[in-house]
């Protein structure tokens, strides 16, 4: 790596596999994955459909358990902590980016987005400033109390992002958070998802886009449940040097 | 690329003398098609000798002066309205690569095409991260530079030419993989007729598991050393 990482993780997953169904109808989404994510580290998934990149991304965020092998989360395995302890994890440490949103329907934008804040014991009042501050980030303060069906799919979008990044969340998962977003307005969640993880969170992107993942430290290829390959960020300095000239 | 028209852009601001016109160039481009001071005034002197520039005297420290002429204006102006040619595209080695590593005896192509797709996405990092500093440097500075907003569009340019290379690259994976269920026939002249199929080893319409040559990736590490390549093999 380019920048020097510090010793521990954020996200260490040990020789993951999940198997969905049994028998016949046995599907081997995850063979034997190994990926560890650095404080400040943005690390990309790409794979054609069906690959398992959701299946690692809910793993790694415990919203799914592995067959076998470990997640450790900030230094705790979460496939053997309590419910509690887990549950107070993810709403604190956390960050999750659904490929469909998920947004609760019957709660406003700005509600959504601190939700998981007034969960954790926050004010009702301080959840709300801050929810606030996260969507005016999403370039969407405008619409905090607006319910999810009467947004945008991009708009909805933003707000899910919001949501995962609000906080202080060390660990940002995000399953194709640029979807239904234009160019523009995906590069500025890109952007923003970078400039969290420069500060010092670790993120996990999944995308099928070059364009955005190029913004990673790292991008990690899976294929048929397994990394096949990856690429590492070279020093910028060594860039555009030695290049051929031709007349 | 053009420098003939490149240099024409530059002196159209007022007189200047060769290697300020390569310091000019580069900063543009951001030194993306490095000029040696030759190169200039090669092409410098068959400016001159098509009428489109004119020496004019020297500065103040002695360097010979160019300048734009009225025919190397106008033949400026027909390059900025002309489209730049696409018809006739310029040969590139890796869809040369690709066509012939179809078939190839002992050529696992979809090793090549991820070796390809490591290098190419890794080369996007790389333009990403500067744009990102391109970027962060013009919300700096109140003054938009010329040259920095030059520089940015020029590396967004490398960065959607390496993306359309990396989609292009998944595309031809997945098309491999929907024709390998089907036998490439060899072509009639092609005598070593039991090489020919995409995928060795898999008969006609043999079961196919979705990315089923997981083990195409290769080794990890070891970008390859075309660095470069790409981005300047685009000559004109
Ligand atoms: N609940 C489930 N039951 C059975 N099979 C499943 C289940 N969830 C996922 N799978 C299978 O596991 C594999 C990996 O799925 P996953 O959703 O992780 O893919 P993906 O890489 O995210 O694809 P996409 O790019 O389409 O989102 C697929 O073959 C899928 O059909
Ligand atoms: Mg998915």
């Amino acid at each position: 790596m380019t920048t020097p990482l510090a010793a521990q993780p954020v996200l260490r997953l040990q020789n993951l596999t999940r198997v969905h169904g049994s028998g016949a109808t046995e599907v081997h989404a995850l063979r034997g994955i190994d990926l560890d994510v650095h404080p400040g580290e943005l690390v990309a998934v790409m794979g054609p459909s069906g690959s398992g990149k959701s299946t690692l991304l809910t793993i790694a965020g415990g919203l799914d358990a592995p067959t076998s092998g470990q997640v450790i989360v900030e230094g705790t395995d979460i496939t053997t902590a309590g419910l509690k302890e887990l549950a107070a994890l993810r709403r604190r440490s956390i960050g999750y980016v659904f490929q469909d949103y998920n947004l609760i329907p019957a709660l406003t934008a700005a509600e959504n987005v601190s939700l998981p804040r007034e969960l954790d014991g926050m004010s009702a009042r301080k959840a709300r400033v801050e929810a606030l501050a996260a969507l005016e980030e999403m370039g969407l303060g405008h619409l905090a109390d607006r319910f999810p069906d009467e947004m945008s799919g991009g708009q909805q979008q933003r707000v899910a992002i919001a949501r995962a990044l609000v906080g202080d969340r060390r660990l940002v998962l995000a399953d194709e958070p640029t979807g239904a977003l234009d160019s523009e307005t995906g590069e500025s969640v890109l952007a923003l998802l970078r400039s969290r993880c420069d500060a010092g969170a670790a993120g996990v992107l999944v995308t099928h886009e070059p364009r955005f993942a190029a913004w990673a430290d790292r991008v990690v290829f899976l294929r048929d449940g397994a990394i096949v390959d990856q690429t590492v960020r070279s020093e910028a300095d060594s860039l555009l040097t030695g290049r051929v000239a031709d007349a | 690329m053009s420098i003939r028209h490149g240099l024409l852009a530059l002196l159209e601001h007022g007189p200047r003398y060769g290697s300020q016109l390569r310091t000019e160039f580069e900063s543009r481009t951001g030194a993306t098609w490095p000029l040696n001071v030759g190169q200039v005034y090669t092409t410098l002197g068959r400016l001159e000798r098509d009428g489109l520039v004119g020496q004019s005297g020297e500065d103040g420290a002695g360097h010979a002066l160019y300048a734009i002429t009225d025919a190397g204006r106008a033949e400026l102006r027909t390059w900025f309205e002309k489209p730049v040619d696409r018809t006739s595209p310029a040969r590139d080695e890796l869809a040369i690569k690709l066509a012939m590593a179809v078939g190839a005896p002992g050529v696992d192509i979809r090793a090549v095409i991820q070796s390809q797709r490591r290098h190419t996405v890794k080369a996007m990092q790389d333009y990403t991260r500067l744009k990102a500093q391109a970027l962060a440097a013009l919300e700096d500075t109140a003054s938009r530079e010329r040259d920095d907003v030059a520089w940015l569009l020029v590396l967004e340019q490398l960065i959607f030419q390496t993306e359309a290379e990396a989609r292009w690259l998944d595309h031809c994976e997945s098309r491999l993989i929907r024709l390998s269920a089907t036998a490439v026939a060899p072509a009639p002249s092609d005598t070593a007729s039991a090489s020919a199929a995409v995928e060795p080893g898999h008969g006609p319409g043999a079961p196919h598991a979705p990315g089923a040559g997981a083990g195409g990736g290769g080794e990890a590490g070891g970008s390859g050393g075309r660095r470069g390549a790409r981005a300047g093999g685009r000559g004109r």
